[in-house]
């Protein structure tokens, strides 16, 4: 069942800067888990030690968030998008600004 | 959204148009959907504006242009010069003025009618709440992590809708959070990434119509508010690929557990949002990263001696053509993959823009046995500054 899978511009540069990528899988576990052993650099930054997803990246299975599906047990259909959202703070990057 | 228009306690709300406004904004006026009523809400709507730079360019422009009857302006930051290229408030006679202050007398000529504040300070969580009370739209047009959570708890906080966009890159992101039942920021996102984990300058770097369309929808979706007209970005996340020019739409649901807006709330006051974020936000890498280095000056010296010093670069191919070291190109992103071409057995010295990189490609090549590399302190920008000034900074 082929899914396709959308990486953010940030992380493209770990998944040798496709900006998507099409698996067969059954679960967004899957089809991540896939992605992650195709690009062995995106793991750190797409799961935590542990092997659970970050709480700063949100994913999406068409429109609706995986949080509030069966996580990545959520099952995915011939034709579905993932889509792999992380938090982006904007501005320049490169410049943490002010003092809090 | 008749929670948005509120006239401050004491102080009446204006109740009717001069002729001179009703010229000035006619092309609204003979809008059913704005209207003498509708205008009048704009010009008795007070709206903040955290940040004056790329995206506060086009919100202030238009929130001004529109009427909007009270604008208060938040930076405590500079213009300089790499500013112009987005932050379209500025003209280049502004640069090194304060930016609040700069945005205040563009948006005064703009429109001598509203009133404008600047408040030329950092938003902290002591100030916060004092700043956005006097507000009824809070707009986040901030570059950092930090100020993110603090708007978004102190909207939370004080009841008050948060408009909220971002962008990196060619990307960006909009909704609206802080409607009593809709999700919050920290519905999306929990917690901050860690420092390092997010890509750095590296990756960095933004078109500069992408803060003006984000901010544009941001100034829409302030509009709309202040009117109670239309259907808002509540409980949805804009999506907008510049480089695809595709919009898409996720939708954003509330976290009943949300640790602010949730039903048993366990933040009930401001943090020290640095320390929640990890000091530093976004940046990378992390102040744990400690690589021995080199100065500038010292492999100025070490390169006129003749010493055989093999200059790594670790930038993007792109960045190499501004300007470069003459050294051996290999991005960061692609060490890992490519380490096999480099010798461990020579000296290397390895340098990026800034430092921040190729700090992380000397911690990468010493933990895989290279044992005589150093960092260039203060990278392409030091050189620049120390040795060579020819070589533009960027």
């Amino acid at each position: 069942m082929p899914v396709k899978v959308m990486i953010p511009s940030p992380l493209r540069p770990y998944a040798g800067k496709r900006d998507s990528a099409e698996f067969n899988a059954r679960t967004v576990g899957e089809a991540l888990g896939r992605l992650t052993s195709e690009f062995a650099e995106l793991r750190k930054h797409l799961y935590t030690e542990e092997g659970k997803l970050r709480s700063f990246i949100n994913v999406y299975v068409n429109d609706e968030d995986i949080r509030y599906l069966a996580k990545e047990n959520t099952p995915t259909k011939d034709g579905d998008t993932i889509s792999i959202i992380p938090s982006i703070a904007g501005g320049l990057p490169s410049i943490a600004r002010g003092g809090i | 959204m008749a929670t948005t228009t509120q006239p401050e306690t004491g102080a009446k709300p204006a109740a009717s148009l001069s002729n001179e406004e009703i010229l000035r904004y006619s092309r609204h006026l003979i809008m059913p959907e704005v209207g003498m009523e509708g205008q009048l809400k704009l010009k008795n709507a007070k709206v903040l504006l955290i940040g004056t730079g790329g995206l506060g360019a086009p919100l202030g422009l238009y929130l001004a242009a529109a009427g909007v009857g009270k604008l208060g302006l938040v930076d405590f930051d500079v213009v300089d010069f790499t500013n112009l290229q987005r932050q379209v408030t500025f003209g280049t006679s502004d640069v090194g003025k304060p930016k609040s202050e700069a945005a205040r007398a563009r948006l005064s000529n703009l429109n001598p009618d509203i009133q404008i504040q600047s408040f030329e300070t950092q938003l902290t969580s002591s100030n916060a709440l004092d700043l956005f009370k006097d507000f009824d739209i809070i707009v986040d047009g901030t570059d950092n992590f930090p100020t993110r959570y603090l708007v978004n708890d102190a909207c939370i906080l004080l009841g008050k809708p948060n408009v909220y966009g971002s962008i990196f890159r060619f990307e960006g992101q909009a909704t609206v959070f802080g409607l009593p039942d809709g999700p919050c920021y920290r519905c999306l996102y929990p917690e901050p990434p860690p420092p390092g984990l997010v890509p750095s300058c590296a990756e960095g770097g933004v078109l500069g119509v992408l803060p003006g369309i984000v901010g544009s929808i941001q100034a829409m979706e302030t509009i709309k508010l202040i009117l109670g007209r239309g259907d808002h970005l509540i409980g949805r996340l804009l999506l907008f690929d510049a480089l695809g020019m595709k919009f898409r739409e996720l939708k954003l649901r509330k976290n009943p557990n949300c640790p602010v807006c949730g039903a048993h709330p366990t933040i009930t006051k401001l943090i020290d949002y640095y320390e929640f974020c990890g000091v530093r936000g976004e940046e990378a890498p992390g102040p744990s990263l400690q690589v021995p280095e080199i100065t500038p000056r010292e492999l100025k010296a070490r390169l006129d001696r003749g010493d055989d010093l093999f200059i790594l670069d670790v930038r993007e191919p792109h960045e190499y053509q501004i300007c470069n070291l003459q050294g051996h190109l290999l991005p960061l992103g692609e060490l890992t993959r490519r380490v096999h071409e480099l010798d461990s057995s020579r000296e290397m010295v390895a340098h990026c823009r800034s430092g921040k990189r190729s700090a992380e490609a000397v911690d990468f090549l010493r933990k895989a046995g290279f044992r005589k590399i150093l960092n260039l302190k203060g990278g392409i920008l030091a050189w620049s500054d120390e040795v060579d000034p020819s070589v533009p900074k960027y």
